[in-house]
């Protein structure tokens, strides 16, 4: 019909020159640290530490309770907001929105003071309290992506006659939550997970400013001290998002209940 | 209509507020949630930052910021994000248009497409460490360009650790952000207008300047302020790339927080209270935006 688009091959060969050239050359320099020869030493060295394993294992940890505790949170007030309180949308819509405006060095800030030592709430006092915040403040980052991704789940249902059929079989609110919306939605849950998931295993500011032994500083620290692991932790990171990114992607498609490839949001317009 | 029947009346307005009055407490775990780790630690710095250290209400600490140093911080984070959000904003609508309207086969978009979802969020430390092995002193660019095209970039003053080395690597995550963010934008592009316009004459260049960007302007301005912010916050990637030697005011915030470097603990309020000002502004005027460019769709 046209012919062949020259300008827009142009911009995407560009674009995609820009996007890869630093993924093949940091693969590149992760390969280059015995001299002389192309090796996956560096990355052998990073797996094989000990303190790559026992930080990492703790930011995976910490990152999967606030996936749980996000979900505790969000789920049962997203179905409540679009069940019984639609006037009420907007207010949690920007309370979950918030954490987007706040930048996350700002809200830490804001811990420290508030459940620092002396303060009414001491939760930096002991360790189980400062892990405690930081999981809290994990799920704070993600409450945007989690409710967005829960939301849209509940939009693609039909939640109030779900509702009406499970509480007519005699279901508690409780039951209904339980066992018949929340299966329905699983996949946008698990979707909003792995987003939270990627955004959390990293996080460096509250990670760092809470001193935890995390994943985040970890990085840094070697950033400071080794030259090739770096590049190795770079492409590995990289790898990760991508997973995370296919399987969040993978799971937000699917809908159960619904035709396959739904993808336009709910509203009427 | 999908659900709620009995709310719809407009009748009985003292009765629906009396339901309403017992159904918000379903919303009370995720409200005090709310309240105690985002509204009342914000609380906090806000009302520490309109007092001076010995707790006196004062507009004092809050002019601190208009100090020197602290206004050169703020112009230099406010022009790295202007700089990284406007280079953002512009590839991002170059490519999505590319992308979406340019008649690129469909394997590209959907390629790009899941690319931009992963490069969005691949920000932080891994990224200051790609563009170190990339465009550092002895990254792999930097040697190729030496080497086999005799370019020296750091004798000709670059620096991947300067002002624009930031900018570039952050266009690594605010491209692929704004691509995302503007195609719905220009998905709602209707063929009938560029027919509609074709039809009574427009030239190409015609449509784009007169129907297309008029139209699509207030979304790209949207965008663009939301890239501005999320450069804006941005921490991890900049502490990774300078050590913390680059004083954009998240650095100089993190560092106030780390040990006392104002020597004046409400200035580090004052400094928090300047960074959400400045967030919330952004995000008003994109939310503002996103509004009256969603009139054209539907």
């Amino acid at each position: 019909m046209r012919r062949v688009p020259v300008l827009s091959w142009l911009a995407a060969l560009l674009a995609a020159a820009y996007f890869l050239v630093p993924l093949y050359a940091t693969f590149k320099f992760s390969l280059q640290m015995k001299r002389g020869e192309l090796s996956f030493e560096s990355y052998r060295s990073v797996l094989s530490s000990d303190l790559f394993l026992q930080v990492l294992g703790f930011s995976a940890m910490a990152s999967l309770a606030a996936i749980v505790l996000g979900i505790l949170l969000v789920v049962p007030t997203a179905y409540w907001v679009r069940l019984k309180l639609p006037g009420l949308r907007p207010l949690t819509e920007f309370l979950s929105l918030m954490p987007l405006i706040i930048p996350p060095v700002v809200l830490v800030f804001g811990y420290v003071r508030i459940y620092g030592t002396g303060s009414v709430l001491p939760l930096t006092m002991t360790e189980a309290g400062t892990n405690l915040l930081l999981v809290i403040g994990y799920t704070v980052l993600s409450l945007p992506y989690m409710y967005r991704a829960v939301d849209n789940g509940m939009a693609a249902i039909d939640i109030a006659t779900l509702t009406e059929a499970a509480e007519s079989l005699g279901a508690s609110r409780l039951r209904t939550v339980a066992t018949v919306i929340f299966p329905n939605i699983r996949s946008a849950i698990v979707s909003g997970a792995f987003l939270t998931f990627s955004i959390s295993l990293g996080e460096f500011v509250v990670t760092s400013l809470l001193s935890r032994p995390g994943f985040g500083p970890y990085m840094v620290q070697i950033g400071q001290d080794y030259a090739y692991q770096p590049a190795a932790i770079a492409i590995m990171a990289f790898a990760f998002t991508w997973i995370c990114m296919v399987l969040m992607e993978l799971f937000a498609t699917a809908r159960p209940g619904q035709g396959p490839f739904r993808r336009r949001k709910g509203k009427k317009g | 209509m999908a659900h709620l029947p009995l709310d719809g009346g407009t009748a009985r307005p003292r009765r629906r507020l009396a339901r309403t009055g017992w159904r918000w407490l379903g919303l009370l775990p995720f409200l005090a949630f709310a309240a105690l780790f985002l509204i009342l630690p914000i609380g906090y710095l806000v009302r520490g930052a309109f007092q001076t250290p010995d707790g006196r209400w004062s507009l004092e600490t809050m002019a601190q910021l208009f100090s020197p140093e602290i206004r050169a911080s703020y112009w230099l984070s406010i022009r790295l994000s202007l700089v990284s959000a406007g280079m953002g904003a512009l590839a991002g609508l170059v490519l999505g248009w590319a992308l979406i309207l340019g008649g690129l086969p469909g394997w590209v978009r959907r390629g790009f497409m899941t690319f931009s979802g992963v490069a969005s969020n691949f920000a932080g430390v891994p990224l200051a460490f790609a563009f170190i092995a990339t465009l550092g002193r002895l990254g792999l660019a930097t040697l190729v360009l030496r080497d086999v095209f005799g370019l020296n970039i750091y004798a000709a003053g670059f620096s991947l650790f300067s002002f624009w080395g930031l900018a570039l690597t952050y266009l690594y995550f605010q491209l692929p952000l704004m691509v995302l963010m503007l195609t719905p934008a220009l998905e709602g592009m209707r063929p009938e207008w560029r027919e509609a316009a074709e039809s009574l004459g427009a030239s190409p260049r015609q449509y784009l300047g007169r129907v297309a960007l008029p139209l699509l302007a207030p979304s790209v301005l949207g965008c663009f302020l939301l890239l501005f912010a999320n450069a804006f916050g941005t921490l991890a990637t900049i502490y990774a790339l300078t050590s913390a030697n680059f004083g954009v005011v998240p650095i100089v915030l993190f560092q106030q927080i780390r040990g006392n470097v104002l020597y004046n603990p409400n200035l580090g309020y004052a400094l928090a209270v300047g960074m959400i000002v400045i967030m919330a502004a952004s995000n008003t005027v994109y939310f503002l935006l996103r509004r009256r460019a969603e009139r054209w769709r539907s």
